[in-house]
């Protein structure tokens, strides 16, 4: 009896481990990529497998494998390949991790077969899902994946002379007289603020324009009151506001409340707080191609390109759009982030969701461009 | 910031005096008497003259000072400069067999400096009331003067002079608000106080874009665009890195350029091959539309 529980107790760890092997590849876990290409890939002799061995292959970072799970690819498009996973130049996929993914089929033959994945990739800014349809082609008893060609940007060596202004900061030495070297914060103004009440919650949206000459540093903080003046809850706009404003410069801002309703909300207690920041007017980054549209899942979409113009690499490209109804009122902001660095006059295509409640009654958009450059203000 | 207070120490001195009272009262035996000064500036020297013969103790509470000495009825007890810096109400107890004490005040010297404080330090130009400079005279040993006097506030942009005004101070404080100038540059703003002059600069900025005009070509790969000149209403040119919108909308899209205004002039390309509006704005100012043609279509042979 003695030796019994203890055999059970390994047999049933081996039984999970070996569960656990078998499932990596829908697991939300890091067992795959802690074991690296130690697993035993069960042959790809449906559409399904064959997409499921190419994402777990390139979840464990197994390019060898994943890149024979293709069909299309020749030893010059490898790098590529990898590329295409983990990002270059700093930019947002670089820092990013395939969590899980889940495959569907859209359409099969005998030896062909339309099959649509949701990425779940864990970033720095926050989960961001992404929705891709992929080909495939059955070669003898096998499928592989026709994986789409990326055309990396092909940047000519070149001289870009940058000629905007930059401001920087000087501050005051301690043993200043007082009242003798005070420069006053920024000057910023909400121009527009809507509350609205959403399945989510209660969100709250406008724009905030800096009308001084400095640029400014920008937050805008909201606090739901109810009827007898209390404070319900108070947020900020966190990153769906583009936080550094040059001189005249309008930036949408959204704030969510979840899980409140506005029913409960008597007031609304806006408070933007702006500070004096050093800033450039570099990168000036163009919109190019804006329009409303449906992405692959019919969900309508703001999509559209963005072009710098500049000779600076921007790595991590964050859009914040706003959306107006047919009187100029926000009825919705949304922001997205570029996953790819944005090369110096190249452009990357960019696209923002538009909640289905809200696609019709979207007449007019603005789109601001946030950057993040490593080693740039 | 140093100002002193004299008005905190009041409490403190009251029950010194109210103590010294009590012990005048219960004392029986030698009377002395002292007369304390009927005024006194700061850092002035005093002398207390008293009256009887013997030893007696003399304590002098006052702003930041304290003191008790040993002294001959019949002396003169002399208050050194040191002793009287504060500006406030001082007390002097003189105790033998009973004690008696006097209140007497130091008034603030002459004023050897101001504390000047003008907001904003960026103003836009042609906006009423937008200036405001608070002028707090003080004399050298950092004593609030609260008798009144003239402070003469002179306000220059460039070199035309836009504001010069005598205000009396009230308990000390003489303060302007004024609206601004109409050239963008340098506001000198200067209070005087006799000798004692303070000075600060307002920067002036241009207001607001004014009149926006733009012009447009389209070009192998889609649109250029720029301002004329940008300037405000008073023909400030607005600073360099003021952000201009740009955006031209086509049938098949719309696209914007946030492009930072450099000497002068924002300009920005707008890719895109259709005939399309350019619209203007900076801030929430909105400018000339402008209409560009499509793109003509070169066929073979160079003929359009």
């Amino acid at each position: 009896m003695k030796t019994v529980l203890p055999i059970v107790l390994v047999v049933l760890t081996v039984a999970l481990i070996l569960l656990a092997l078998t499932g990596a590849g829908r697991a939300s876990g890091t067992v795959g990529i802690a074991l690296g290409s130690s697993f035993v890939t069960k042959k790809p002799s449906t559409p399904e497998q064959a997409l499921t061995n190419l994402l777990v292959d390139a979840k464990r970072h197994n390019w060898d494998q994943a890149f024979s799970d293709t069909s299309n690819l020749g030893p010059a498009d490898k790098q590529s390949f990898i590329q295409d996973w983990t990002g270059s130049n700093g930019s947002l996929r670089s820092f990013s991790n395939l969590e899980t993914f889940e495959t569907r089929p859209m359409h099969i033959t005998d030896d062909q077969a339309q099959m649509r994945v949701h990425l779940h990739w864990s970033t720095p800014v926050g989960p961001i899902e992404d929705v891709r349809d992929f080909h495939l082609t059955r070669e003898g008893d096998i499928w592989k994946t026709v994986w789409p060609k990326n055309q990396i940007p092909n940047v000519p060596a070149q001289v870009i002379p940058v000629t905007y202004l930059r401001w920087d900061l000087v501050s005051a030495g301690a043993d200043d007289e007082w009242g003798a070297k005070n420069i006053d914060a920024p000057h910023v103004r909400i121009v527009s603020m809507n509350a609205v009440d959403l399945a989510e919650g209660v969100v709250v949206m406008g724009e905030v324009v800096n009308e001084d000459t400095i640029p400014a540093f920008v937050n805008v903080n909201a606090t739901l009151v109810d009827g007898a003046g209390n404070a319900i809850d108070d947020e900020s706009s966190f990153d769906r506001i583009a936080h550094v404003l040059l001189p005249k410069q309008v930036t949408p801002y959204r704030i969510d409340f979840p899980n409140l309703n506005l029913k409960n909300v008597k007031n609304v207690r806006m408070d933007v707080k702006a500070t004096l920041v050093p800033a450039s007017a570099d990168p000036v980054i163009g919109v190019m191609n804006q329009k409303v549209d449906a992405d692959v899942q019919g969900k309508a979409v703001l999509r559209g390109d963005l072009l710098n113009q500049s000779g600076q690499t921007v790595n991590i490209p964050h859009v914040i759009a706003s959306f107006y109804d047919g009187d100029g009122k926000v009825v919705w902001v949304a922001d997205g982030y570029v996953e790819r660095a944005l090369l110096p006059q190249t452009s990357s295509p960019f696209m923002v969701d538009i909640p289905k409640s809200l696609a019709s009654k979207v007449q007019n958009f603005h789109v601001v461009v946030n950057q993040y450059s490593i080693g740039r203000d | 910031m140093n100002m002193k207070m004299p008005c905190l120490h009041l409490t403190k001195i009251g029950m010194i005096g109210l103590l010294a009272a009590g012990l005048s009262a219960i004392s029986a035996g030698q009377t002395v008497e002292m007369h304390v000064p009927a005024a006194l500036v700061a850092g002035g020297q005093a002398s207390i003259p008293t009256t009887g013969s013997g030893k007696a103790t003399f304590y002098l509470l006052g702003p930041g000072v304290s003191r008790k000495s040993e002294v001959n009825l019949g002396d003169e007890i002399r208050l050194e400069s040191q002793e009287t810096q504060n500006a406030g109400a001082y007390q002097a107890i003189l105790c033998a067999d009973n004690c008696q004490s006097a209140t007497f005040y130091v008034s603030a010297a002459e004023p050897s400096g101001l504390y000047f404080l003008v907001h904003p330090s960026r103003v836009p130009v042609g906006q009423s009331d937008a200036v405001s400079g608070v002028a707090i005279p003080f004399d050298q040993f950092r004593n609030l003067i609260l008798s009144p006097a003239t402070v003469q506030f002179q306000l220059t942009a460039g070199t035309a002079p836009l504001l010069s005004r005598p205000v009396k101070t009230q308990a000390g404080i003489a303060w302007f608000r004024t609206t601004s100038g109409r050239s963008a540059g340098a506001l000198q703003v200067v209070a005087s106080l006799g000798s004692v002059v303070a000075r600060r600069v307002v920067q002036q900025v241009a207001s607001d874009p004014c009149n926006l005009k733009i012009e447009g070509q389209r070009t192998k790969t889609g649109i250029t665009v720029e301002t004329e000149p940008v300037r405000d209403c008073s023909g400030n040119p607005v600073p360099d890195g003021t952000i201009v919108t740009f955006t031209a909308t086509e049938q098949g899209g719309k696209s914007t350029v946030d492009a930072p205004i450099k000497q002068g002039i924002a300009r920005a390309q707008i890719s895109g091959q259709g005939a399309a509006l350019v619209s203007v704005a900076s801030g929430v100012v909105m400018g000339k539309e402008l209409h560009i043609g499509a793109q003509i279509e070169s066929r073979p042979g160079g003929q359009p």
